[in-house]
């Protein structure tokens, strides 16, 4: 009994007790009436059920503009904190990381009542500011990562080829960066689709997102047809990493 | 002459540290020079301010008598071939080598007739379509040089473009690099630390050291008439030697006499002697032999055989020849006038300045050393400790300053050591004890090791 595969015994456990039952479950409850027969009226039920779309179409374009905003500001920071000329010590980066070793709800209440404070109208803009401030050290971090690693001599060669460093920037650099860029949007999207706190804190439940109403379905007992929405859910993921597929490319994205 | 870079009064510092000072050099256009020297020499960073990556401190780099200060690297009329290629992943190998080309908007037609015509001259026809990571190495490195070359530079910077191939691959591009530079007709400026591919390659080499420039000259000059021990030792195999000039034309090294053809260093002055080891002869008639040695050791090298033999004066001298003697056998030798070649020395003992402490210690390198100077305490001194005076200990602790091991000459009955200190400064130290490079030392200092004495003067007397 000292093969050292057996080491891995407690981890497949926890695998299959934790993260594939549960899949199962979902699976499960998604095709299953109240009474445990199987249908799929529940999957009909979200497609001609008006609310529960539009909703899903808010929560895709709200993750979609979180994305890209997250993009916008966080691509920049990344390429300062990972340029030594700008950036001269690790403390900057640290300082960037931080706010991910506070728990997000915290954070998303503190956010909330700051609002409140200054008199701003809960709503979409803060709804967003809420996201971009939860979600911005998730892409900043991998696109750091790979800029950091980027041999300089890319950069060098385009410049010495006749190119501005602007050229340079756009034409080499960019491109060379985009394992780094997909980690960030997956790190984001995916998260952003299913959050339910930030905007139940940070917009009073004006604006519902596709989390949410899992969530109230779930809560109001209505387990099948939270199931079947998180199956829809979890269908979409699995679509965006899909993204994904060049797997060599991700060579020092995340970490 | 046509010089088409002059270099002027060139300096550059990291931090604290000084890469590279006061170097002045020009390039005659269309030759093929070569920036050598050991890794930390500063030739990288030359290139890179040729470059225009790098600023330097002081000084300046002209073109065609025109200041390249103010222009930025992608407006200068030259190209870098990388030392790891720096191959954009993300293109293939004919976006790579018409990414200069469409960056200045050449016709579609005329780039695609130029990076034909490229690929062709690098022997790499076909390969346009290949994505660049599934080359090898060495096609790896033509598609660099081509990248470089189809923007037609007047100049071409090349960063140890070999050091990443193997060495029969590493010897077919030397050939192929020297003809690519003789059917182009611009100036190459080489930079590698492999002296025998400097030797290959160039028409002129600059031999640096330490940020400064050694020797400038032909391959033949550089091997033939080293001005100095770190040029005879970095090029070539040598038996570098102590010696005494008698008077012009009349040198002695390892207790013996010897007809050389070097004049106007004075008489009786001290002197470095270098010896080529396939330079010392084998003889079987008295009459020729100058002096006799016992073969200590005999191998098989390829071409020729290397023997250390122990001369009748106990130094230990390194020879090269075709045929081989065997080990324990006396045998005659002779050395051709012409083959013995004179280096001023370059200093005859290490001057320090420092303040006296107290009667019976001397701060120098900012350490207490126990020194009787006979000076009141403040008095500025110029200590000067002999070679051999200096005391290299295992233990650091043991030492007053730590230092490394920097640069190691063997001069057949001893070791020349050149120790850089913690805070920089160099010392230099005779001794028999064998260390390696690299190895840190406690130091301290010794007189009874030396014949000579530590002398200590005052400063300002010095000064007048």
């Amino acid at each position: 009994m000292s093969k050292r595969s057996n080491w891995s015994i407690p981890y497949a456990i926890f695998l299959v007790f934790f993260v594939v039952l549960p899949l199962v479950l979902v699976m499960v409850y998604a095709f299953q009436d109240s009474q445990g027969h199987f249908t799929l009226g529940n999957l009909a039920k979200f497609f001609t059920d008006k609310d529960a779309l539009s909703t899903f179409a808010v929560s895709i374009e709200v993750a979609l503009e979180n994305t890209a905003l997250c993009i916008l500001l966080g691509y920049p920071a990344a390429w300062i904190l990972a340029n030594k000329q700008y950036n001269k010590s690790a403390v900057t980066i640290v300082l960037f990381i931080m706010p991910m070793w506070i728990n997000a709800l915290m954070r998303t209440l503190a956010t909330a009542q700051l609002f409140t404070m200054l008199g701003i109208t809960l709503g979409k803009g803060t709804l967003l500011f809420g996201m971009v401030y939860d979600y911005l050290p998730f892409m900043i971090y991998p696109i750091y990562n790979v800029l950091a690693k980027m041999d300089k001599s890319y950069a060098e060669a385009a410049v010495d080829l006749g190119a501005t460093p602007w050229t340079a920037f756009w034409k080499v650099t960019v491109p060379l960066s985009m394992p780094g860029v997909t980690s960030g949007i997956l790190m984001v999207f995916m998260p952003t689709v299913s959050t339910f706190a930030i905007s139940e804190f940070l917009t009073n439940n004006k604006i519902k997102l596709f989390g949410t109403i899992i969530q109230e379905n779930i809560n109001s007992s209505m387990w099948n047809y939270g199931a079947a929405l998180a199956f829809v859910m979890l269908i979409i993921i699995g679509i965006t990493t899909l993204f994904d597929k060049d797997k060599e490319q991700l060579e020092g994205g995340l970490i | 002459m046509d010089k088409i870079i002059e270099i002027k009064n060139l300096s550059k510092s990291f931090g604290d540290k000084k890469v590279l000072e006061d170097i002045n050099l020009y390039i005659r256009r269309g030759e093929f020079i070569t920036l050598l020297g050991p890794s930390g020499c500063g030739k990288t960073t030359l290139l890179r301010m040729i470059a225009g990556f790098l600023q330097p401190d002081e000084g300046s780099i002209l073109m065609d008598g025109k200041e390249l200060a103010g222009v930025p690297p992608h407006e200068r009329p030259l190209n870098t071939v990388f030392q790891r290629y720096a191959l954009f992943p993300h293109l293939d190998v004919y976006d790579n080598i018409a990414f200069g080309l469409k960056l200045k908007k050449v016709p579609e037609e005329e780039i695609e007739k130029r990076v034909r015509r490229v690929l062709k001259l690098v022997a790499m026809s076909d390969y346009e379509d290949r994505d660049v990571e599934t080359l090898s190495g060495g096609q790896q490195q033509r598609i660099a040089i081509a990248r470089a070359i189809v923007n037609q530079p007047k100049v071409l910077l090349l960063d140890e473009p070999l050091a990443a191939l193997d060495l029969k691959m590493r010897k077919d591009m030397q050939i192929e690099l020297k003809e690519m530079h003789k059917k182009l007709g611009i100036t190459f400026i080489y930079v590698t630390h492999d002296q025998e591919e400097a030797l290959t390659l160039s028409d002129t080499v600059v031999v640096l050291n330490e940020g400064r420039i050694q020797q400038i000259g032909t391959p033949v000059d550089i091997y033939n008439e080293p001005v100095n021990c770190f040029v005879a030792d970095f090029i070539g195999e040598s038996n570098i030697l102590k010696g005494r000039m008698i008077r012009d034309r009349r040198v002695a090294f390892i207790k013996h006499e010897f007809d050389c053809v070097d004049e106007g260093f004075g008489e009786d002055v001290k002197v470095d002697v270098v010896v080529r080891p396939e330079d010392i002869y084998f003889t079987t008639d008295p009459a020729k032999c100058q002096f006799k040695a016992k073969v200590n050791s005999c191998i098989f090298k390829g071409v020729h055989y290397e023997m250390w033999v122990d001369t009748d004066t106990g130094y230990e001298l390194m020879i090269q020849d075709y045929d081989p003697y065997p080990v324990g056998s006396e045998v005659m030798l002779y050395i051709d006038p012409d083959d013995i070649q004179v280096m001023k020395k370059e200093r005859l003992c290490n001057t320090l300045y420092g303040t006296v402490k107290d009667a019976e210690t001397v701060t120098l390198l900012d350490a207490d050393f126990p020194l009787k100077s006979g000076f009141e305490p403040g008095t500025e001194v110029k200590v000067e400790i002999p070679f051999e005076a200096v005391d290299l200990m295992d233990n650091l602790d043991d030492g007053i300053i730590d230092g490394e091991v920097h640069f190691i000459l063997y001069m057949g009955d001893h070791y020349h050591l050149t120790i850089k200190t913690d805070d920089g400064d160099f010392l230099w130290v005779d001794t028999n004890d064998i260390w390696d490079k690299g190895d840190l030392v406690g130091i301290r200092l010794n007189p009874e090791n030396s014949k000579k004495e530590i002398k200590i003067t005052k400063k300002d007397e010095q000064a007048q």
